[in-house]
């Protein structure tokens, strides 16, 4: 489904006329990719496919009308009670995957690898994509 | 603190870490000790950020070739079968 997804969001977007500038496509595509690993029936029901879908959202109601550049996810950063009893680094994890601050310790391991895993076949669909335009 | 959090097995966390490790790109050793759990995720944290960025740069790729299509490309040709 994830791809399906993908690929009619891409449909849409390749018959946008008129023609949206370059990076507006470019923010177009990177919001379809996510989107589309957000409502993988595997993923639907996990809490990070739920605070992605959420962001997502929000990003889309605060854009009309601006102009549009392309820039990296950017985090804000909220005060996070500490967790001493976890390993170093578990709460840039905890950044990294959507939904994270809030999650159990064991819960984020879980929506970690789940998430990762969605984002590989992610990766690899716009791979083969890329690979099957350019040929 | 909480005393919602229900008490959560080392042996669970080490299976989720062994399956942290299976997902990353490079081979690792498989004892899954402190130390290296921190490790680990350490790696994870570098992974997806990787990740991110090649979905940025995918998607900058795929812009520029739709950008260059038209109804009569083949690409549109190749979306169209996959649809359907």
């Amino acid at each position: 489904m994830q791809a399906l997804h993908f690929l009619q969001a891409l449909a849409r977007i390749a018959r946008a006329a008129p023609k949206p500038a370059h990076s507006a496509r470019t923010r177009q595509i990177r919001h379809a990719a996510y989107a589309s690993m957000a409502h993988s029936s595997r993923s639907s029901r996990r809490t990070w496919s739920r605070a992605l879908l959420h962001r997502l959202r929000q990003r889309q109601q605060q854009r009309p009308g601006r102009l549009l550049t392309v820039r990296r996810r950017v985090r804000i950063v909220t005060p996070i009670t500490s967790r001493p009893e976890e390993p170093a680094r578990a709460e840039t994890l905890r950044q990294l995957v959507p939904g994270g601050r809030g999650m159990e310790y064991c819960n984020l391991l879980e929506e970690t690898a789940d998430y990762v895993q969605c984002l590989r076949a992610q990766v690899q669909l716009m791979q083969t994509l890329l690979d099957a335009f350019s040929s | 603190m909480s005393s919602r959090r229900r008490r959560i097995t080392d042996g669970e966390i080490n299976e989720l870490i062994t399956k942290l490790q299976s997902l990353l790109p490079e081979p690792r050793r498989r004892n899954t000790n402190r130390a290296s759990a921190s490790k680990l995720l350490k790696e994870t944290c570098s992974y997806i950020k990787s990740l991110h960025r090649e979905v940025e740069d995918l998607s900058d790729r795929l812009s520029d070739i739709i950008e260059t299509m038209d109804g009569d490309s083949p690409q549109v040709e190749i979306i169209r079968s996959l649809l359907n």
